[in-house]
C-alpha cells in the first residue's frame, strides 16, 4: 500500500504523465503502420542471419540498411529478443512479413527504448530555472516542458503509428543537451558521437555542437566584453574532447574499415541519387520553390511566353514522383543545396562563436542549425521538422519570444505531417492528437506567460487559424470534388507549400531573435 | 490555463481513447452463423430500413426473429433506421434485406464505430462534461479531473467501442435526467429519462430511484398544494414520452403486446451466460436453473430484489436528496444486478453509471468498485479479443483516478462516509476502530486477486472437465465484491442523515 501510494500520489505528476503517454502508445499498437514497418524488420532480419560484412551489402529487399552502424548494432540486439516472439521476421526473405506476433514485439520495442526519452525529459525539466513557477502545478515551467515533450503529436504519430525509433534517438540528444545544460560537457559530447552514430541525420546540427564546445568549453575564459580570451585555450580539453570523438567513431566505423568496406557504407549512408524533395513535399525552401516554378510555368504557357512542346510531361504529376524538372527557374543539384545550407547556418554559427550566451545560446543556434538544414537539404523527409520541434520546446517554456515561434514551428511543423497518415481510420486519431496537443501548448504557454504582451499577432493568429479550413479542404472536401482524379496531388501541393510558409516564417524570426539579442554579459544574471 | 482549455483537452484524451479502442475487434467478428452484437445492431439498421414498422417486432419470412430480432424498446428501433439512411447513402449493400447477413467490410466498421462515436459526443460527453459543472463544494480543478475519470472509465469504453452497443445513448438519457432531477428541472429530467427507458428497457434498473426521489419532492411541497400540481406535471410529462415514443405501435393492442414480449422475454432463463450475480454464483454449489421450477425463479427473483431495493427507496422518498438519491441510484441498480431476472454481464455498466457519480465523493470505494466492475466482463471482452485495450484502458483509469483524487489518502472512515455508521456501532462494540484499515487490506487483495486471475485466465488453460473455470471464477469473485459493494452503498445511504446530525453534535 505505502509502495502504491508513493508512485501514485498526488506528487509524482512526471510519472502519470509518462505512464499515461506510454498507454496511448500502447493503445496506437492496431493503427496503420506504413513501409517503416517492413524497413526495420528487414534489418532485423538482415543484422540477425547475416555476418557483419554482408549488412551493407545485403539488397535481397528494396529496403537496404542505410544508418550508421551503431543502428544495425541495435537492430541486431532487438533481433535476439525477436526471436522469442517470431522466428519468421528474421528470415531476410520473408519480405513484407508482419505476423501479430512481429507487430507486437516491434511495436513493444519502440514503446520501452522510448524509456530513455522519458528519461532525458526528466533530464531536461531540471535544467529549466523555476523561478517563474505558479503556485499550480499545471502553471509550472517544467510540467508544461514534460509534457510538451513527452505527449509530443510529431514523435506520437512518426514513431508509434507511421513506425520508427525516434523516441529513443531523440532522448539520447535531449540527455546530451541537457548535459551541456549541466556544465557535463564530455558527457554531452559523448552521447552525441554515439547519436551520430545510431543515425546520421544529426549530421544537421553538429555545427552547433562542435562550435559551442570549441568556444565555451575548450576556451576556459572570456574577456570582459565577451570576446574570445586566445590565451585561455585548453589543449587537454580538445584532445579530450577529439579522443572522444575518435574512440565512438572508431567503435563504429572501424570493423567497415577493417574490411575495407567504409566507401559502401558511406555510399548507403548519403544516397544522393535520390530526388530533391522527398515523395511528399517536405514544407522546405525548395516546395515553395517548386511551386514558383509550375506558377511561372503555367503563367508561361498561357502568356505564350512558353512552349508547350518542351515542358516535360511529368510535371504535372509533381509531388507524387520524386524527380522533379524545372521548367523556368534552374534546375537545383545537391552542390547547390549544400551551399544554401551552409549559407543559412553560418550566421547562427558565427553568432554563436562571437556571442556566446551559455547553453541557451547553444540551444538557439541549433535549432537554427536544424531548421536551415530542413529548409535548404536535398531531399529532406518532413519528419526532420522533429529535429527542430523537439529542442525548441526547451526554449519555448523561457521566453515569450521563443513561445510563440515555438507554437507557429510546432503547429506547421506538426499540420506538416498529416499526409503521412492518409488512411481512414487514422483520420480522427491524427486530428484529435493534434487539437489534443495545438490547444494545450498555446493555451499553457499564453498562461505561463500571460503578463507579457499577446504571442500572437493578427497575421499569425489568421496564419493558424487557417490550418483548420485548409484541413477540410484537403481531406472533406477535395476528394469529392472532380479535380481529385485529375489533379491527386492538390492536397499535398498545397499542404506544403502552406506549411512551408510557415516554417520559413519561424525560422526567419528566430533568426532575427538571435541576431538582434543583446550580446552576452547579461548571461551572467542567469 | 483557462478551465475550459482543460476541458477541452480531457474531453479530447476521452476521445482519443474511444476511438483507439475502436480499431480493435468487434463482438463475433468473421464468426458465421451467428456473429455477435456488430451483427444485430447492423442487422437491426436492415431491418428498420426494409420492412414497415407494423412487421419490425413480428416473426415473419423477411424477419426471422431467431437471428437477432430486434428486442429493444422503439427508441432503439428509430436510432437504427437513422443510421440505415446515412449507410444506404455510402453504400445500399450493408443494409440489403437478406443478402447483407453477416457482412464486414473496413469500410463497413469505419461506419458504425463512426456511429457510436456521434452518438456519444452528442448525449453523452456533454452530459458528464455538465454534470460534473454542476457539482457543488469541489474547485474547479476537481471537476475538471472529475470529467476525466468518468471518461476513462473502461468498461462503458470497451462495450461500446470494442464490443459494439449503443450504452453511451441510453446512460447518457438517464444522466441528462439525473441531472435535470437533479437541478430542479424536474420535468425536463424525468423526459431524459423516459428516453432513456425507451431506448433501452435495462434502464428500468434506474426507474424505482427517479419515482422514489420525485414522489419524495412531491410530498416535499405538499400533496395538497404544489406537490400535487407537480405530480400531475411528472406524470402527464411521461405518459405523453412514452406515447410519442410508442405511436406507431399504440395503434393495435397486439402490436403492443408483442413489443412487450420481445422487450421481456420471462421465458428465458434465470441469467445469461456467466454473470456475476448471485444465482449465477449460486450455481456453482446448486444447479439452481434446472431444480427450481420456472415460475419460482422468477417469484424468487423478483422477492429478493424488492427486498433489497425496499430500505433504501423508502428512505429517499422520506428524505428526498439529491445526494440520497445518487447513492440510492448505485444500491437500486445493484440489487437489480445481483438479484433480478435475466441479467447479462453488460449490465453492470448501470450500476457504473451512478457510480461515476459519486466518484467525486467516494474516490477510493468507487474507482475499487469500477476496477472490479470492468474486470467482471473479462470473460466477455476476452471472447471478443480486447485482453490489449482492456489492461491499457484499466490502467489508464487506474492512474487518472490514483492521481486526480490522490484515492490513498483518502481512507478514513469520514473520506469513506462511514463516520456515523463507524460511531453507531462504536457504541456497542468500542473497539470497533479498524474499518478504514481493513478496507484499505481488503482493496489490496481485491486487486490482487483480480490482477492473479485475469494472468491464470489469459495464459494457463483450464482443465478439460472445467472448461469454464476461470470464468466461473472471474464471475464468482466478482459477486463476493458485488455483495460487499451492496452493503457498503446501504450502510451509506441508512446511515447519511444521521451523520449529519452526529457531526452537528461532535462539533
Amino acid at each position: 500500500m505505502a509502495a502504491l501510494r508513493l508512485t501514485m500520489g498526488g506528487g509524482n505528476w512526471f510519472s502519470a504523465l509518462a505512464l499515461g503517454v506510454t498507454l496511448l502508445k500502447c493503445l496506437l499498437i492496431p493503427t496503420y503502420h506504413s513501409t517503416d514497418f517492413e524497413v526495420h524488420r528487414n534489418w532485423l532480419a538482415i543484422t540477425h542471419s547475416l555476418p557483419v560484412s554482408q549488412w551493407y551489402y545485403e539488397a535481397t529487399s528494396e529496403w537496404t540498411l542505410d544508418y550508421p552502424p551503431f543502428f544495425a548494432w541495435f537492430e541486431y540486439a532487438l533481433s535476439h529478443v525477436a526471436k522469442y516472439f517470431d522466428q519468421e521476421m528474421l528470415n531476410v526473405r520473408n519480405l513484407n512479413y508482419s505476423s501479430t506476433r512481429t507487430l507486437l514485439f516491434q511495436r513493444f520495442s519502440v514503446i520501452l527504448t522510448d524509456a530513455l526519452f522519458v528519461y532525458a525529459v526528466h533530464e531536461c525539466c531540471k535544467c529549466i530555472d523555476g523561478k517563474k513557477a505558479g503556485k499550480e502545478l499545471t502553471e509550472k515551467p517544467k510540467f508544461i516542458l514534460s509534457v510538451l515533450l513527452l505527449w509530443n503529436f510529431g514523435l506520437l504519430i512518426v514513431d508509434h503509428i507511421h513506425f520508427q525509433y525516434n523516441g529513443f534517438l531523440f532522448g539520447l540528444m535531449l540527455l546530451s543537451i541537457a548535459r551541456l545544460f549541466q556544465k557535463r560537457h564530455m558527457e554531452g559530447a559523448f552521447l552525441f558521437a554515439v547519436l551520430l552514430h545510431f543515425k546520421h541525420i544529426y549530421l544537421y546540427v553538429a555545427p552547433a555542437y562542435g562550435t559551442y564546445l570549441l568556444r565555451s568549453y575548450c576556451f576556459t575564459a572570456n574577456k570582459p566584453d565577451g570576446s574570445v580570451r586566445w590565451n585561455s585555450f585548453s589543449f587537454v580539453r580538445l584532445l579530450s574532447l577529439g579522443l572522444i570523438v575518435f574512440l565512438v567513431s572508431a567503435l563504429s566505423l572501424g570493423p567497415f574499415l577493417a574490411m575495407n568496406q567504409l566507401p559502401q557504407v558511406l555510399s548507403r549512408l548519403f544516397p544522393f541519387k535520390r530526388g530533391l524533395c522527398h515523395a511528399y513535399w517536405a514544407p522546405n525552401f525548395w516546395a515553395l520553390y517548386n511551386t514558383l516554378d509550375k506558377v511561372l510555368s503555367v503563367l508561361g504557357l498561357e502568356l505564350k511566353l512558353l512552349d508547350s512542346n518542351k515542358i516535360p510531361k511529368a510535371s504535372m504529376t509533381s509531388g507524387l514522383v520524386q524527380q522533379f524538372q524545372h521548367t523556368v527557374l534552374p534546375s537545383v543539384t545537391p552542390l547547390a543545396t549544400l551551399i544554401c545550407t551552409l549559407i543559412a547556418i553560418l550566421p547562427s554559427v558565427f553568432c554563436l562563436w562571437f556571442k556566446p550566451q551559455g547553453p541557451r545560446g547553444f540551444l538557439r543556434c541549433l535549432i537554427l542549425c536544424a531548421l536551415s538544414s530542413f529548409l535548404f537539404g536535398w531531399h529532406v523527409h518532413e519528419k526532420a521538422i522533429l529535429l527542430a520541434v523537439l529542442p525548441m520546446s526547451l526554449l519555448s517554456v523561457g521566453k515569450a519570444g521563443d513561445a510563440s515561434i515555438f507554437l507557429i514551428l510546432t503547429t506547421t511543423g506538426h499540420y506538416s505531417l498529416f499526409p503521412l497518415l492518409f488512411t481512414a481510420p487514422e483520420l480522427p486519431i491524427k486530428i484529435l492528437l493534434m487539437l489534443l496537443f495545438t490547444i494545450y501548448s498555446i493555451s499553457s504557454l499564453k498562461t505561463l506567460f500571460r503578463r507579457e504582451k499577446p504571442l500572437f499577432n493578427w497575421l499569425e493568429m489568421f496564419y493558424l487559424l487557417g490550418l483548420g479550413p485548409l484541413e477540410v479542404f484537403c481531406e472533406f472536401v477535395f476528394p469529392f470534388t472532380s479535380w481529385k482524379l485529375k489533379y491527386p496531388f492538390i492536397p499535398l501541393l498545397l499542404t506544403s507549400v502552406y506549411c512551408a510558409a510557415g516554417i520559413t516564417y519561424a525560422w526567419f524570426k528566430l533568426y532575427v531573435s538571435v541576431l538582434t539579442d543583446p550580446p552576452s554579459g547579461k548571461t551572467k544574471k542567469q | 490555463m483557462e478551465k475550459w482549455h482543460l476541458m477541452t483537452i480531457v474531453v479530447l484524451i476521452g476521445l482519443t481513447v474511444r476511438w483507439t479502442v475502436s480499431l480493435n475487434s468487434y463482438s463475433g467478428a468473421g464468426k458465421p452463423p451467428m456473429f455477435g452484437d456488430y451483427e444485430a445492431q447492423r442487422h437491426w439498421q436492415e431491418i428498420t430500413f426494409n420492412l414497415p414498422v407494423k412487421q419490425w417486432y413480428f416473426n415473419s419470412s423477411d424477419n426471422n426473429l431467431q437471428y437477432w430480432g430486434l428486442d429493444y424498446p422503439p427508441l432503439t428501433a428509430y436510432h437504427s433506421l437513422l443510421c440505415a439512411y446515412v449507410a444506404e447513402f455510402i453504400n445500399p449493400d450493408w443494409i440489403a434485406l437478406h443478402t447483407s447477413h453477416g457482412y464486414e467490410s473496413q469500410a463497413h466498421k469505419l461506419f458504425m464505430r463512426t456511429t457510436v462515436l456521434i452518438a456519444d459526443l452528442l448525449i453523452y460527453i456533454p452530459a458528464v462534461v455538465l454534470y460534473s459543472c454542476c457539482l457543488k463544494e469541489i474547485s474547479t480543478k476537481k471537476k475538471i479531473a472529475n470529467v476525466l475519470c468518468i471518461l476513462l472509465y473502461p468498461g462503458l469504453i470497451l462495450i461500446d467501442y470494442g464490443h459494439f452497443q449503443y450504452n453511451s445513448v441510453s446512460l447518457g438519457f438517464a444522466l441528462w435526467g439525473v441531472l435535470g432531477v437533479s437541478c430542479d428541472w424536474d420535468l425536463l429530467g424525468s423526459l431524459a429519462f423516459c428516453l432513456a427507458i425507451n431506448y433501452k428497457q435495462m434502464e428500468l434498473y434506474h426507474s424505482l430511484p427517479f419515482f422514489c426521489f420525485l414522489l419524495g419532492k412531491c410530498f416535499k411541497k405538499g400533496l395538497k398544494g404544489k406537490g400535487f400540481v407537480l405530480l400531475i406535471k411528472l406524470a402527464c410529462t411521461v405518459v405523453a414520452s412514452f406515447i410519442l415514443c410508442w405511436l406507431p405501435f399504440c395503434t393495435e393492442t397486439e402490436q403492443t403486446l408483442q413489443v412487450l414480449r420481445r422487450l421481456f422475454p420471462v421465458d428465458r432463463g434465470l441469467f445469461e451466460d456467466k454473470v456475476a450475480n448471485i444465482w449465477c454464483s449460486f450455481s456453482i454449489f446448486l444447479k439452481i436453473k434446472d431444480i427450481w421450477p420456472h415460475h419460482f425463479q422468477i417469484i424468487i427473483s423478483f422477492c429478493f430484489t424488492f427486498l433489497s431495493l425496499l430500505p433504501a427507496c423508502i428512505k429517499l422518498t422520506l428524505q428526498p436528496s439529491s445526494k440520497g438519491f445518487r447513492f440510492t441510484l448505485v444500491s437500486c441498480a445493484l440489487s437489480f444486478f445481483l438479484f433480478s431476472f435475466q441479467v447479462h454481464e453488460k449490465s453492470i455498466l448501470l450500476v457504473s453509471l451512478p457510480v461515476c457519480l459519486v466518484l467525486s465523493e467516494i474516490p477510493f470505494m468507487s474507482t475499487w468498485f469500477l476496477l472490479v466492475s470492468t474486470f467482471s466482463m473479462l470473460p466477455l471482452l476476452l471472447k471478443d479479443g480486447l485482453l490489449m485495450p482492456l489492461v491499457v484502458t484499466t490502467m489508464a483509469f487506474f492512474i487518472a483516478c490514483a492521481t486526480s483524487f490522490s484515492i490513498f489518502e483518502k481512507t478514513s472512515e469520514e473520506e469513506l462516509q462511514l463516520k456515523s455508521f463507524s460511531l453507531s456501532v462504536r457504541k456497542y462494540l468500542p473497539y470497533f476502530t479498524f474499518l478504514s484499515r481493513i478496507i484499505q487490506y481488503l482493496f489490496l487483495v481485491s486487486v490482487i486477486t483480480m490482477v492473479l486471475l485475469t494472468l491464470m485466465t489469459v495464459t494457463l488453460d483450464p482443465p478439460q472437465k472445467l472448461p469454464d473455470l476461470f470464468s466461473v471464477l472471474v464471475c464468482f469473485v466478482s459477486c463476493l465484491h458485488f455483495l460487499f459493494f451492496l452493503v457498503y452503498f446501504n450502510i451509506i445511504i441508512m446511515w447519511d442523515s444521521k451523520g449529519g446530525r452526529n457531526q452537528k453534535k461532535i462539533n
